[in-house]
């Protein structure tokens, strides 16, 4: 094969997820990111995002365990995969509120924003568009000999479109480098899972095209990256796809703002209890003699943070109207 | 020149740019099977079968295309695109776009369509102008020998995702192919036949059927130029509006169903730049709103016969004006 022409992927800096501290902060960005954008949706004319509040232990969890050369496809709920792989949250939400200095110069929005730079290659906000383009991406490392690995995140919505079996059949018979991470929320929309799914499990699924796969609790971010770490030395061990399902729960509405009326509150009281973030707060307080005062320190940097990043993203000029008809054609 | 079928054109167009650029592959549905000499030559990884399954081949090619690869895909049959219209139209023709344009999708989807097989409508279904509605894609339906190659080649070469649909037929249909690189650019027409009393506006199968009927028409002393378009999107805006002023009289022809069609789309360009140098009506010759039949005399039915061209042709000369 002929050397790459385009430019290398990814190119810039990948921030090393590896303490236990480190797990927290990413965490603690990704809430205060995407709780910023709620008030800011509810209080003024910035646009309603998908969050995945409750779900940062899976993002985080596969992040860290990725390296600088892999690749990721996500999909409509990507705040946290974006942040955990170290995009920045002010040109994130500059992307949200249409501006310039978004990622996509304001044209994706919240739903497909893509970062060439950090390997984020391809988003796509139709359910199940990542999966079906998760194979090529694979495919181009493989043949152009680069090295590293693809993680394919989608939900147990996706898990329901012909195309997740597709993609599955294609990378087992292709023995593609494919670490498929199905985020398993509880919640297809507006539809809780147990009125479209049969069974509990997403990762059942693989056995039958041969791949590999693993089901670990969602909200515990270490177990999540055990988990990723074990499933992508395997991938760059054998070459084949791995799929890592991760229990997880949606705790706020599909789109901002949703009243969640149609939620069970007792079920979400209880996936409250198990909150990712307060999970590793007392895990931390236990076992490494984390103080309140130390956490108070974390939250301060982060809110810092998310504060900049908004002021940055209001402060951005909105795009020149000729820019409507720019990026359509190479 | 050498005189080869569309088959072969186009078979030398895929060898010729694998061999050109390694990032250049093919998969489908019996790629690697039917085109053994391609598989002999550039080997299993970069011409490859595949399931019968549409959305992931598409898939695969516009993740391949957006990482450093080329791919072309073969679909078999257009009414097949229907399960990857997802993956080009959503995903190829928008995530430049929606990125920002920190990507490009250099890719080509084949497909055959058109009457000739007798295979019924979900088989034969001329479904280009979906495709030319929708953002970011090209589309390119040739209608010989000589430009199926050279037109392909450009669409390997091009940045941008293609469709491309072979008409089925002229699949065996023989034509003079220069030797050669031989490239037809994307987005020009060609003039098959000058004239000046009418425009006859067409592409692929129907382009023969318009120089048939332009031959007829001379033979009454009706001098009919014959445009044949080549690439529906872009499409050669310039070329159509110079013949259109020229002979102030035009007709569009084409296999595709009528309402919403190519033929729609040239009437409202000659309308909103030409219409002071109109004559007479633009006219339309197309395929009806039906799904084209199997049945061999229905179906040859459904295309637009030469002496229908020539009607409206006519028709459209002796209107006073």
């Amino acid at each position: 094969m002929s050397p790459f022409s385009s430019p290398a992927l990814p190119s810039a800096a990948v921030p090393s997820i590896e303490h236990p501290e480190d797990l927290l902060e990413a965490m603690l960005l990704i809430r205060a990111y995407e709780l910023r954008l709620s008030e800011l949706s509810a209080q003024s004319g910035t646009p309603g995002t998908c969050t995945a509040v409750g779900q940062e232990a899976a993002a985080v969890g596969v992040l860290s365990a990725l390296r600088a050369e892999d690749l990721i496809l996500t999909n409509h709920r990507s705040a946290g995969h974006l942040l955990a792989r170290g995009a920045d949250p002010g040109r994130m939400m500059a992307e949200v509120m249409g501006r310039r200095d978004g990622y996509c110069k304001g044209k994706s929005g919240s739903l497909h924003i893509s970062v060439r730079e950090l390997g984020v290659v391809l988003t796509s906000t139709i359910v199940g568009g990542e999966l079906s383009l998760a194979t090529g991406v694979a495919l181009s490392q493989t043949l152009l000999g680069r090295p590293g690995i693809v993680a394919c995140f989608f939900g147990d919505g996706a898990a329901g479109e012909g195309i997740f079996h597709e993609s599955l059949n294609l990378a087992a018979v292709w023995k593609l480098p494919i670490l498929y991470v199905c985020e398993n929320n509880e919640w297809q929309a507006f539809v809780h899972r147990r009125e479209t799914m049969v069974g509990e499990r997403i990762a059942d699924r693989a056995a039958p095209y041969g791949i590999a796969s693993a089901t670990v609790d969602g909200n515990d971010v270490e177990a999540v990256r055990d988990a990723a770490r074990s499933a992508t030395a395997a991938i760059r061990d054998n070459g084949r796809p791995f799929l890592l399902e991760l229990a997880t729960y949606r705790q706020r509405g599909h789109f901002e703002p949703d009243d969640q009326t149609y939620v069970d509150a007792a079920e979400l009281a209880a996936w409250k209890a198990r909150d990712p973030i307060e999970r590793m707060k007392a895990r931390l307080a236990a076992k490494d003699g984390f103080t309140t005062g130390d956490f108070a320190g974390l939250q301060a940097r982060v809110a810092a943070r998310i504060d900049a990043a908004a002021a940055f993203a209001q402060a951005s000029p909105w795009p020149d109207p000729a820019e409507l008809l720019t990026d359509v054609y190479a | 020149m050498p005189t080869i079928t569309v088959y072969d054109a186009m078979a030398q167009a895929l060898a010729e740019e694998m061999r050109r650029d390694a990032r250049v592959l093919m998969f489908g549905e019996g790629v690697a099977t039917k085109r053994p000499e391609l598989v002999g030559e550039f080997g299993s990884a970069r011409i490859r079968n595949t399931p019968l399954a549409e959305g992931i081949i598409a898939g695969t090619a516009v993740g391949a295309a957006a990482t450093g690869l080329r791919p072309i895909v073969d679909l078999l049959f257009a009414p097949f695109l229907c399960y990857a219209m997802d993956e080009l139209v959503n995903s190829a023709g928008k995530l430049r776009y929606l990125s920002g344009g920190q990507f490009e999708f250099p890719l080509v989807a084949i497909s055959m369509t058109g009457a000739g097989w007798a295979v019924g409508s979900q088989h034969n279904h001329n479904v280009e102008a979906w495709f030319a509605h929708a953002p970011g894609l090209k589309v390119v339906m040739p209608s010989n020998a000589a430009d199926y190659k050279g037109l392909l080649k450009s669409a390997i070469r091009d940045d941008n995702p293609v469709l491309f649909f072979v008409d089925i037929g002229l699949l065996y249909q023989p034509g003079e192919v220069p030797g050669g690189e031989s490239l037809v650019p994307l987005g020009r027409a060609a003039i098959a036949r000058p004239g000046h009393d009418v425009t006859l506006v067409s592409y692929a199968k129907t382009v023969a059927v318009c120089l048939q009927a332009a031959e007829a028409l001379a033979a009454t002393g009706i001098a009919a130029e014959v445009i044949d378009l080549r690439t529906i999107k872009p499409l050669d805006e310039a070329t159509v509006l110079a013949s259109a002023r020229r002979t102030g009289r035009v007709v569009v022809v084409h296999e595709a169903s009528r309402t919403c069609g190519v033929g729609a789309e040239v009437a409202a360009l000659v309308a909103e730049q030409a219409f002071d140098h109109l004559k007479a009506p633009v006219r339309r010759v197309t395929g009806p709103d039906v799904p084209p039949p199997a049945s061999y005399p229905l179906e040859q039915a459904f295309v637009p016969g030469v002496d229908a061209v020539a009607a409206a042709a006519k028709a459209l000369v002796r209107k006073p004006h």
